[in-house]
């Protein structure tokens, strides 16, 4: 059964709609044909059941009073009428007021409770095979006789059964036409509907392996969904190659420079002969290796960031939890043990949607900056305002100078700061990752010495989650 | 052919003793047995043709069935009908065959059930109007002729038609005053089908009957008797004869003149039913579809039950008829209407007016 289940869905989408077709049709045709052959026994049977109320009226109408007596001859039209139904035997009784046989079958009784004067319609049997009849009164008011005649017609069923049979064999032939042309309609129409498909997918097949370029969204509804999503898959495939070749690049531009420095001082140190001299350069040899370290750092979690922004899924996350694993991670202690760090964290939860590794590095970037620059004592916490989520660094510095603030998120802006022994990364790094999950890096300077870096994003309120 | 024939004539206490038929029950006129004494199968057929006229036919059957004897029992209609109906309600059917002038006699015992269905290639080559709920079949087209006497009839007066008839009748002292005869359809099924239908088919018969009542036309019971009489001249004309017993009559004796009346000709076609429970049913088939299979359609035509008077239309010699005056009586429930009670009572009413009792 599983392994039946698992090929239909490997089955051609062709031979899905056909096999939906086949079975519509099938079901379909077993109701029509059900509801046809209904149909066409109550056209027969209302049919018949007219000629027989004819008959029965010709009858009665030809019943006269003679000399006292009712008299009869039976006209033969009424029969004729009757042999329309050529192969079907016909009963008939003529009753009189008490209930006696004026002429016609004793045999046929009268249903029980016939006292009305309309015409009556019944189901009974004549010598032995089901008949149908119906009851016709006739009342008379004469000087010398007047009582009720009821006139009983019967036949038997063969021409209706007939015409019922007949009625639904050619409701079928239409059935069957009818469904042969809705096959072949929906041959075409599935036809008609890969048609798109077949041209995205030659569009595909025809492509530059490097272009991805979104692809024209001017097909069908049902499958512009899939390109959108086709094209939102290739525009992530395009900015990751984007930022790779961005790293690429970055990390050769600003390792050249320091490692080039390197090297000059190592020529230097080689052809230094003063002992002091030479105990001087290896110190800006240190120097400079710990700021290239660092950079490297910083360069290889920005590439990090820069990664997981595009290509993790996003997650509900609450900043709080941010905040303590930053904390206890415990960098603040090793880099700057002279400055405390007060988390301050909100009573309630702050959900975003990011990445918690991202946001980490995030906001150690921005500690560590704090730690560097400004002053203590230095806060770290969340809070929420408005459906904004934020989490932020609080020194009591006064914060960079506004040129490098204004100079914020362009990629070589740390290129001045570069040359001294830190890296211009750390607030590139949380710029990349507010924009990555659709929030903002909000520097403020709060009255005169308060320095707030902050990450801010739409807050997920907790019942919506 | 005679080779054969083995024939034997046996009277109606023969046949009460030997068949157990009810002791009521009316009785045939006439009992013949043809075919091997010994053989081992029986077929009873029971029909209202003289004898004379069927042997033939009966005799070219059992030609193709040596195993078979065959009894032959000749009946008058209404006989035959009351006591067919009467075995068919007590499901104890004597007959295998049963043939019947009186069609309307058939229709009715076929509408009660009376009957057996039997379907096969001859049976399904009988036109629609000859066959009815495959129970009941028209094998024979034996046209209601008017005859004359030759001798005392001036070829000048020979009625050709209804109109020429009531024509001879009008004046006041016509020479054929109480000498026109008719069936009396009261003991003849055939006669009263006849008057029955006439009644039905032209308001002719309305004017026919009166100028019958006053010219005391002459009813009589069976059609050789009204032949013989219209031969010796004791009547001059007779209406509304059986064709096929004139004709014969005429092969032996040309004192007699046929006509196919112009205005309209009734063709009866005798009616054949095989009543249900019948004994030898199988046997009963095959005679059947011998009958309408071309063998047994020559044997009838050379017995005239397939009357030459119909075709003289194609041989364009004599008096022809069109096609529209024929009028067949078809097999149909609507000949039911002859047989009502109440109907034959007000229709034989009348007739009683026409021709007071002897």
């Amino acid at each position: 059964m599983t392994s039946l289940l698992s090929r239909f869905g490997a089955t051609s989408l062709t031979a899905r709609v056909a096999l939906g077709v086949t079975f519509l049709l099938t079901f379909g045709g077993i109701i029509v044909s059900i509801a046809a052959f209904a149909y066409g026994r109550e056209a027969a049977r209302s049919a018949y059941d007219r000629l027989l109320v004819g008959a029965a009226n010709d009858i009665a109408s030809a019943i006269t009073v003679v000399d006292g007596n009712p008299v009869l001859e039976l006209p033969h039209s009424a029969f004729e009428l009757l042999a329309l139904a050529p192969d079907d035997r016909i009963g008939y009784r003529i009753v009189g007021p008490n209930g006696q046989t004026l002429t016609g079958y004793d045999e046929i009784a009268l249903p029980a409770g016939l006292t009305g004067y309309n015409d009556v319609f019944f189901d009974g049997a004549f010598f032995g095979e089901a008949a149908r009849y119906v009851v016709v009164s006739r009342r008379f008011a004469e000087r010398t006789w007047s009582g009720t005649i009821r006139v009983v017609v019967g036949q038997t069923l063969k021409a209706r059964n007939a015409m019922a049979v007949d009625i639904t064999r050619k409701a079928l032939y239409v059935l069957a036409a009818s469904g042969l042309a809705m096959m072949l309609l929906a041959v075409l129409v599935v036809r008609a509907v890969f048609n798109p498909l077949k041209r995205i997918a030659g569009g595909l097949a025809e492509r530059d392996p490097h272009d991805l370029t979104p692809l024209d969204t001017d097909v069908p509804r049902e499958t512009a969904m899939m390109i959108q999503a086709l094209n939102a898959f290739m525009g992530r495939l395009d900015r990751q190659m984007d930022s790779m070749r961005h790293l690429i690049s970055d990390t050769a531009h600003q390792l050249r420079t320091p490692v080039a420095a390197l090297r000059a001082q190592a020529d230097l140190f080689s052809d230094e002969q003063d002992p002091e001299r030479k105990d001087r350069i290896v110190e800006r040899i240190q120097t400079r290796s710990a700021s290239l370290g660092r950079l490297l750092d910083q360069m290889l979690s920005q590439a990090l960031v820069i990664h997981r922004g595009d290509s993790v899924r996003r997650e509900r996350i609450d900043l709080r939890d941010v905040v303590l694993d930053v904390f206890e991670e415990g960098d603040h202690a090793v880099l700057r043990p002279d400055i405390s760090v007060v988390p301050q964290l909100a009573d309630q939860p702050v959900h975003v949607l990011a990445d918690t590794t991202s946001l980490q590095e995030a906001v150690k970037n921005l500690l560590s900056n704090a730690l560097k620059y400004g002053r203590a004592p230095v806060r770290i916490g969340t809070t929420t305002e408005n459906g904004v989520a934020s989490i932020w660094v609080e020194d009591d510095g006064g914060g960079p100078d506004p040129e490098i603030l204004s100079a914020l998120g362009t990629r070589f802006n740390q290129s001045g700061l570069s040359r001294q022994n830190s890296s211009g990364l750390g607030l590139a790094i949380a710029h990349a990752v507010a924009r990555s999950f659709e929030g903002q890096l909000v520097l403020e300077t709060h009255g005169d010495r308060t320095f707030r870096a902050a990450l801010c994003f739409p807050e997920i309120k907790a019942e919506a989650a | 052919m005679k080779g054969i024939l083995c024939k034997s004539i046996a009277f109606g206490l023969w046949m009460l003793a030997t068949f157990s038929v009810p002791a009521m029950a009316a009785e045939p006129e006439l009992v013949e047995q043809y075919g091997a004494a010994a053989a081992e199968q029986t077929l009873i057929v029971r029909s209202t043709a003289d004898i004379s006229v069927f042997a033939p036919v009966v005799e070219a059957f059992l030609e193709t069935r040596s195993d078979l004897t065959l009894i032959y029992e000749q009946w008058g209609s209404n006989d035959l009908y009351t006591q067919s109906r009467a075995e068919c309600r007590e499901g104890e059917p004597v007959a295998d065959v049963v043939i019947s002038s009186g069609v309307h006699q058939m229709v009715k015992l076929v509408n009660e059930a009376c009957a057996q269905s039997h379907v096969s290639r001859e049976t399904e080559q009988l036109p629609a109007a000859l066959r009815w709920r495959d129970e009941l079949w028209g094998i024979s087209r034996e046209p209601a002729v008017v005859i004359y006497n030759q001798d005392l009839v001036p070829p000048a007066e020979v009625p050709k038609s209804r109109f020429d008839l009531l024509d001879l009748l009008r004046p006041a002292n016509t020479p054929y005053a109480g000498r026109v005869a008719t069936y009396d359809i009261e003991r003849s099924g055939l006669g009263y089908l006849f008057a029955f239908v006439d009644a039905q088919e032209a308001s002719t018969f309305g004017a026919l009957q009166e100028a019958f009542v006053r010219t005391q036309a002459v009813r009589s019971c069976c059609s050789s008797d009204i032949i013989r009489s219209v031969a010796d001249g004791r009547y001059l004309i007779a209406y509304n004869v059986l064709g096929s017993y004139a004709q014969g009559y005429q092969q032996q004796d040309d004192r007699i003149g046929i006509v196919l009346p112009t205005d309209y000709t009734l063709v009866l076609s005798r009616a054949l039913m095989i009543p249900k429970g019948a004994d030898n049913g199988a046997a009963a088939t095959d005679f059947l579809d011998f009958l309408l299979s071309p063998e047994g359609r020559r044997v009838l035509r050379q017995a005239l039950l397939i009357s030459p008077l119909l075709e003289t239309e194609e041989g364009a010699e004599g008096e022809t008829l069109s096609s529209t005056a024929l009028r067949p009586i078809g097999l149909s429930p609507a000949l039911m209407v002859a047989r009502d009670q109440l109907t034959r009572e007000t229709f034989l009413k009348r007739w009683r007016v026409t021709f007071p009792g002897p």
